[in-house]
């Protein structure tokens, strides 16, 4: 039973496409890249929503399209049951407050010419939360939340570790005490024992503070180990969303049960027993996507009906939605 | 039976402006025809560097093996002069690199690519070699590969480019492929596509694979021996069935309790080693995961423990036991 306060975040058919020109005076818009293609799915308060996809399923673009980093081509994005997209100026910067994000690449985000000090505290002093004495003892107290020493509060990013920069992005996300971080790919970048770190830090965060995440990342083992619930991408669109659990013993979907499939295990017992759904040929161009259901191209189990017309993405059983013919 | 591949001893270091870097330091392993051998490890711990100089390739200045042995065919590889080990590489003993986008020559075709190996390994003519390419790609799955075969590698997909790669390193029929994180940048699904390949064609070809990853799921269903590195040494050897079952190392055990299983039944809370990994350039002269383990004893910070047997076929570098030891131990099996 889902009440109406307990969400957090709502997204009604999202669009986010990017225009393909020709020419270089008079630009001629020749199609687009249907980047996010119609996406909805809510997330709670305190919840972790995972979504999952390969390279160019648009799941990065969907995380920044919610914040509003693009503005949407069309569709909504309720925040506290506020619409964010016909937001602008003043009234958006405050909604920021409450909304953050951590990025993929811990080398690319973080300025390198801004100490760690700096970058952290940013966000206190552009949102007038605290400034001077006040704003250094709020930073090292975040720097000392992620598990790196205060002392290093003027150090530039380029004298830390990979790991230890995707812990200031974490503290610079928190300092505004948000209470929805989009965590796009957050520990893609960084070995594997350094990934239980950031992940584990990242759930105890969220226990201490009350969060909601949109954990983003194409790891399925990881996605599922830190969401409670799950959502799967293709080719611009959401084919499967439900529970954790449920994802993994009952999948609906084609392609997740193939995505599944793929996946390795740490078991050499296990993997010798799985069957793997092979599946055929590469992800069509976000530029062309096939008629109908785009997945038909690859199914293994694709009917006429699939070709022609485009499944209703809609909910088959208790929170478990799907998009597909054959459910 | 003598082994097809042994490698003894090998050391290699790079010499830089900020120091000596000690990447590998006495690594020895063999490997038995037809038999696929993984390496794991993560990133800076030895695996590429230790395969890429098997085959000399790493820049002499500012890298240098330094010692060891490296016995293919009863010939050290490590000191045989450079024109027979023209004959030896892509020949003999093939690789396939991590990242096929920078791989691959931007400027040939694929047809000129593959072809150049035949051409020069097995002395066939433009028009043999450009025939024998066109079954290569077919072998590998590049659909309709008589037009393809003409088109340049940015005309490839990810996938389709790894594709390449393998059949490049097919081409003169190896004994051996290393292959070199062969799918860290490719998708999972794509993934899978190319390791159902690599174990086909290993079937029908019988060459032996050392596939290198840090992907532990990637390891255990296709690999029949793991050796485990760290800081540039073999910190476990074993059957990958012991490996997962019965990990003896501290560094195998944190890592394997570091990842997430896909098929976990309940939420457990992944186990995070401490630290982080040493600086090579600086590596004391004992153990060098000492400082992050939670087993180590006094000896463990003194002295580096030699590879040894802990049961047939199964060893580790460790002072410690760490089934007899009562500290706190990251729960690794469900």
């Amino acid at each position: 039973m889902v009440t109406e306060n307990e969400i957090l975040v709502r997204v009604e058919n999202l669009k986010k496409y990017f225009p393909i020109t020709r020419g270089i005076i008079f630009q001629k818009h020749i199609g687009d890249i249907r980047a996010v293609d119609g996406v909805s799915f809510f997330i709670r308060r305190n919840e972790t929503l995972g979504l999952v996809g390969e390279s160019g399923c648009g799941k990065t673009t969907t995380g920044r399209t919610i914040l509003q980093l693009y503005r949407p081509t069309a569709g909504k994005v309720y925040f506290e049951g506020k619409d964010l997209t016909t937001m602008k100026g003043e009234e958006l910067r405050r909604m920021r407050r409450k909304m953050q994000m951590i990025f993929q690449d811990p080398y690319a985000s973080l300025n390198p010419r801004m100490t760690v000090g700096d970058i952290v505290g940013e966000p206190l002093e552009v949102h007038n939360v605290a400034k001077g004495k006040e704003k250094q003892e709020r930073v090292r107290e975040l720097l000392q939340l992620v598990g790196l020493n205060p002392y290093f509060i003027n150090r530039y990013p380029h004298e830390f570790s990979g790991g230890q920069r995707q812990r200031i992005g974490v503290a610079r996300a928190l300092a505004l005490n948000p209470s929805f971080i989009v965590c796009d790919e957050p520990v893609s970048s960084v070995d594997v024992s350094i990934q239980a770190q950031i992940v584990n830090l990242l759930e105890d965060l969220q226990e201490k503070f009350g969060m909601a995440y949109l954990f983003i990342a194409h790891d399925l083992a990881m996605v599922r180990h830190i969401s409670d619930r799950v959502a799967v991408m293709y080719l611009g669109k959401i084919v499967e969303l439900t529970d954790r659990d449920e994802l993994y013993h009952h999948p609906l979907h084609p392609y997740t049960q193939a995505l599944l499939s793929a996946v390795p295990i740490p078991d050499p017992v296990v993997e010798e027993k799985r069957k793997r759904i092979i599946l055929k040929g590469d992800v069509p161009s976000p530029a062309n996507p096939p008629s109908g259901c785009n997945f038909h191209t690859r199914c293994p189990v694709a009917m006429d009906i699939c070709k022609e017309v485009e499944p209703e993405f809609r909910e088959v059983g208790s929170e478990h939605w799907v998009a597909c013919h054959r459910v | 039976m003598s082994a097809l591949l042994e490698v003894k001893g090998l050391k290699t270091r790079f010499y830089t402006q900020d120091g000596v870097v000690h990447a590998v330091n006495g690594i020895s392993y063999t490997l038995d025809e037809g038999e696929t051998l993984g390496i794991v490890g993560e990133s800076g711990c030895g695996k590429s560097v230790s395969v890429l100089s098997l085959l000399r390739l790493i820049p002499e200045p500012p890298g240098k093996i330094v010692g060891g042995e490296a016995l293919f065919e009863g010939r050290d590889l490590l000191k045989m002069d450079p024109e027979e080990l023209r004959h030896v590489r892509g020949r003999k003993i093939a690789m396939v690199f991590q990242d096929p986008m920078t791989s691959l020559n931007p400027v040939l075709t694929i047809g000129q690519q593959v072809g150049e190996a035949l051409e020069l390994h097995l002395g066939m003519s433009k028009r043999e070699a450009r025939k024998r390419t066109i079954e290569l790609l077919e072998m590998v799955g590049i659909p309709e590969a008589a037009e393809r075969v003409d088109d340049y590698p940015h005309q490839f997909s990810g996938g389709m480019r790894q594709r390449v790669m393998i059949a490049m390193a097919l081409s003169c029929n190896p004994m051996i492929l290393i292959a070199d994180e062969p799918t860290t940048a490719l998708d999972v699904t794509i993934q899978a596509q190319i390791i159902d390949l690599v174990k086909r064609l290993q079937d029908e070809i019988g060459m032996a694979v050392i596939w290198i990853t840090h992907d532990l799921g990637v390891v255990a269903g296709l690999v029949e021996k793991v050796i485990v590195m760290y800081a540039g040494h073999i910190v476990e050897r074993a059957s990958v069935k012991d490996l997962y079952h019965d990990p003896r190392h501290p560094y195998t055990i944190g890592l394997l309790g570091s990842v997430p299983r896909l098929d976990e039944k309940r939420k457990r809370r992944l186990f995070s080693m401490k630290g982080l990994p040493p600086d090579l350039i600086n590596l004391p002269p004992c153990c060098p995961f000492a400082p992050r383990c939670d087993y180590a004893i006094d000896r463990c910070l003194k002295e580096m423990p030699p590879l040894e047997p802990v049961a047939p076929g199964h060893e580790i570098a460790c002072w410690v036991d760490v089934k007899s030891s009562k500290s706190a131990s990251p729960q690794v099996s469900e």
